[in-house]
């Protein structure tokens, strides 16, 4: 602060300095904790770390990884988005009875279905901002709203109905669980576009002012207002960004199971989001975290589930096991980002 | 303190009513150019509610606000903003997981020319942290890097941030609503100077303190608020700092006579009070 200080010439940062920087640095936490699950996995079962096996991995990665996208925007403004798994369905379900029912175009339907999840998330957005309602009030509502219509739209029908065998839905719905082969192993274009999201994500929050506005208005919305940040439309901004993640998420989720199924979406969407988010090294306290994070998070997310079925772990002990997991990883939240100020 | 030059910031008769509350009552103002105009008071005395009409905070149910003599109304602070007035909060209003050189471009980005910019809306974020530095440099704020979180810093270099924010972006006035109150001494110290170093630099300051002898060592003139009005405009070199309190507190007239014979006669008088 003071003309001495500025004065003093920048020392070199010492070897260990380096390692605490690094160690400090946003994905490095979540990176080495991807390296040690990876480790166990591969001592337990040998053909985890195969390429199929990782491919699978990330193939069952790639719905959660893109719901996760949008709930790592609402958290980072300090929200939280229990509606994400529900509203998939939804946009699921739009998805494939419009396209096969209603006779529509199967381009069109897929607008249809991807639109009913951003209204949804324009809904989340105005209630929070508008109203003025928390966030996690809002989106236990919508969740509820959106599993009904789900359940009314379909009349608890599958799309297409009573499938046994090779999907009759339209292909342009089916796109992202098509592969192209890399060496010997099979990449579905929907884990490409996941990546390509992942990379849309990083681009607008580390570069460009919208991004540093996502931040400020998370870290501390007062501050944001009085420089002049329309921070309503920020988070309205967020919710409708996360609610087009949610419909493109309902996408690749019919792409990956070839059919609309009311009950999709209901269990573990919600909390293997939040818990990629948080595993990721984001806050949720607000305005700390990076997508970058996130994606090393879903990928920990989608290998426990992985790991724990290859090493003949029951369904329901995964679901412990991830129950443990969001819990410890927002303990250690707590600790390290325990507001300061 | 015969000016004859026209007041950069000026109010004229601005009240303020709550109700039945009367928060401020026919109140004026001026702030001159190159000078620090220190706002003092009680609790309810008005201040900040003058300072919030002068920054567009509120809307003032009467009276008028003129910058470089024109009319002005502002409905939001963004108004005010636009209008070259800059307001520091006492409560750090930072963003601190952000870095310094996005704290002091928050809400004003300064794009990349060209197509990046254009297309892409990409920061240009190498030349904001260059400016960013400058301007630390020549407020001199020493800081280590522009591209460190705010939170990492000291109290006071957090409010040296604030401080440098709205020194880089007011074009006509800043105005600092009890920039050390949460501050420890050092800190304040600080602070301070860079309030001085900010007037030196040709930006008109009004500060709202409770702090006395700070307000006796940085103000030029001193405007004292009681229950919404302006009961005196005193100056550091005609008042002695016990005569500003007891104006303040609502001593009597006989009282302040008394104080006033001992040092002389106040340079201003308000006609409120006659």
């Amino acid at each position: 602060m003071t003309s001495e200080t500025s004065a003093q010439p920048a020392r070199a940062p010492s070897p260990l300095e380096w390692i605490r920087r690094f160690l400090a640095a946003p994905a490095v936490g979540p990176f080495l904790a991807l390296l040690l699950t990876m480790a166990f996995f591969s001592l337990k079962s040998d053909r985890f770390l195969q390429g199929p096996n990782l491919s699978l991995v990330l193939q069952q990665v790639m719905v959660v990884g893109v719901l996760a996208i949008g709930q790592t925007l609402v958290i980072l403004t300090a929200g939280i988005d229990l509606s994400v798994g529900t509203v998939m369905a939804f946009g699921q379900i739009v998805m494939t009875k419009f396209a096969i029912d209603q006779g529509f175009s199967p381009l069109t339907a897929i607008a249809l279905g991807i639109l009913a999840c951003v209204a949804f998330g324009v809904l989340n957005g105005a209630l929070v901002t508008g109203v003025r309602l928390p966030a996690f009030i809002v989106t236990l509502g919508t969740l509820n709203i959106a599993f009904a219509l789900t359940h009314i739209v379909s009349k608890d029908l599958t799309y297409p109905p009573g499938t046994s065998g090779a999907s009759t839905l339209p292909s342009q719905l089916l796109f992202f669980g098509r592969t192209f082969t890399v060496g010997h192993t099979e990449i579905t274009y929907g884990v490409v576009l996941m990546f390509v999201l992942f990379g849309l994500a990083w681009f607008s929050l580390t570069q460009t002012a919208w991004g540093r506005h996502v931040y400020a208005t998370g870290d501390n919305p007062e501050a944001a207002r009085l420089t002049g940040i329309k921070t309503w439309r920020v988070l309205l901004s967020v919710y409708t960004v996360a609610g087009l993640m949610y419909g493109i998420a309902a996408w690749l989720l019919v792409s990956r199971t070839e059919l609309g199924d009311p009950n999709a979406g209901q269990t573990t969407e919600n909390l293997d989001s939040i818990t990629a988010v948080v595993l990721g090294g984001t806050s949720l306290f607000g305005g700390r975290g990076t997508v970058i994070g996130t994606l090393i998070g879903a990928i920990i997310v989608g290998i426990f589930r992985n790991g724990l079925t290859l090493i003949g772990v029951e369904v329901i002990y995964q679901y412990l096991v991830t129950g443990v997991l969001v819990i410890l990883a927002v303990a250690v939240d707590q600790l390290t980002h325990r507001r300061r100020l | 303190m015969s000016e004859p030059q026209q007041p950069i910031l000026e109010a004229r008769g601005l009240a303020k009513r709550y109700g039945q509350v009367v928060a401020l009552d026919g109140v004026d103002f001026e702030l001159y150019p190159d000078e620090i105009v220190a706002v003092i008071g009680d609790n309810g005395a008005g201040k900040s509610t003058l300072i919030k009409a002068l920054s567009g905070a509120l809307q003032p149910d009467e009276g008028e606000i003129r910058l470089d003599g024109k009319r002005v109304r502002f409905r939001t602070p963004g108004d005010a903003r636009s209008a070259g007035i800059e307001t520091v909060y006492q409560d750090l209003a930072v963003a601190p997981s952000l870095d310094i050189a996005s704290n002091i471009f928050l809400g004003r980005e300064a794009r990349r020319r060209g197509p990046l910019g254009l297309a892409l809306r990409m920061l240009a974020k190498r030349s904001m942290r260059r400016d960013a530095a400058r301007h630390l440099q020549e407020l001199k704020i020493g800081v280590q890097s522009m591209g460190q979180p705010v939170e990492n810093l000291s109290g006071g270099q957090r409010q040296g941030v604030a401080v440098a924010r709205a020194a880089k972006w007011a074009e006509r006035v800043a105005i600092m609503d009890e920039p050390t109150a949460a501050l420890g001494v050092k800190e304040t110290r600080q602070v301070i100077d860079l309030i001085l170093r900010v007037r030196e630099r040709g930006l008109p300051v009004i500060l709202i303190s409770h702090d006395m002898p700070h307000v006796f060592e940085l103000a030029d003139r001193i405007q004292i608020m009681r229950l919404g009005k302006r009961v005196a405009v005193v100056t550091p070199q005609t008042h002695t700092m016990p005569e500003a309190v007891a104006i303040m507190t609502g001593a009597t007239r006989g009282e302040l006579e008394q104080a006033l014979i001992k040092e002389g006669p106040p340079a201003e008088l308000p006609e409120e009070d006659a």
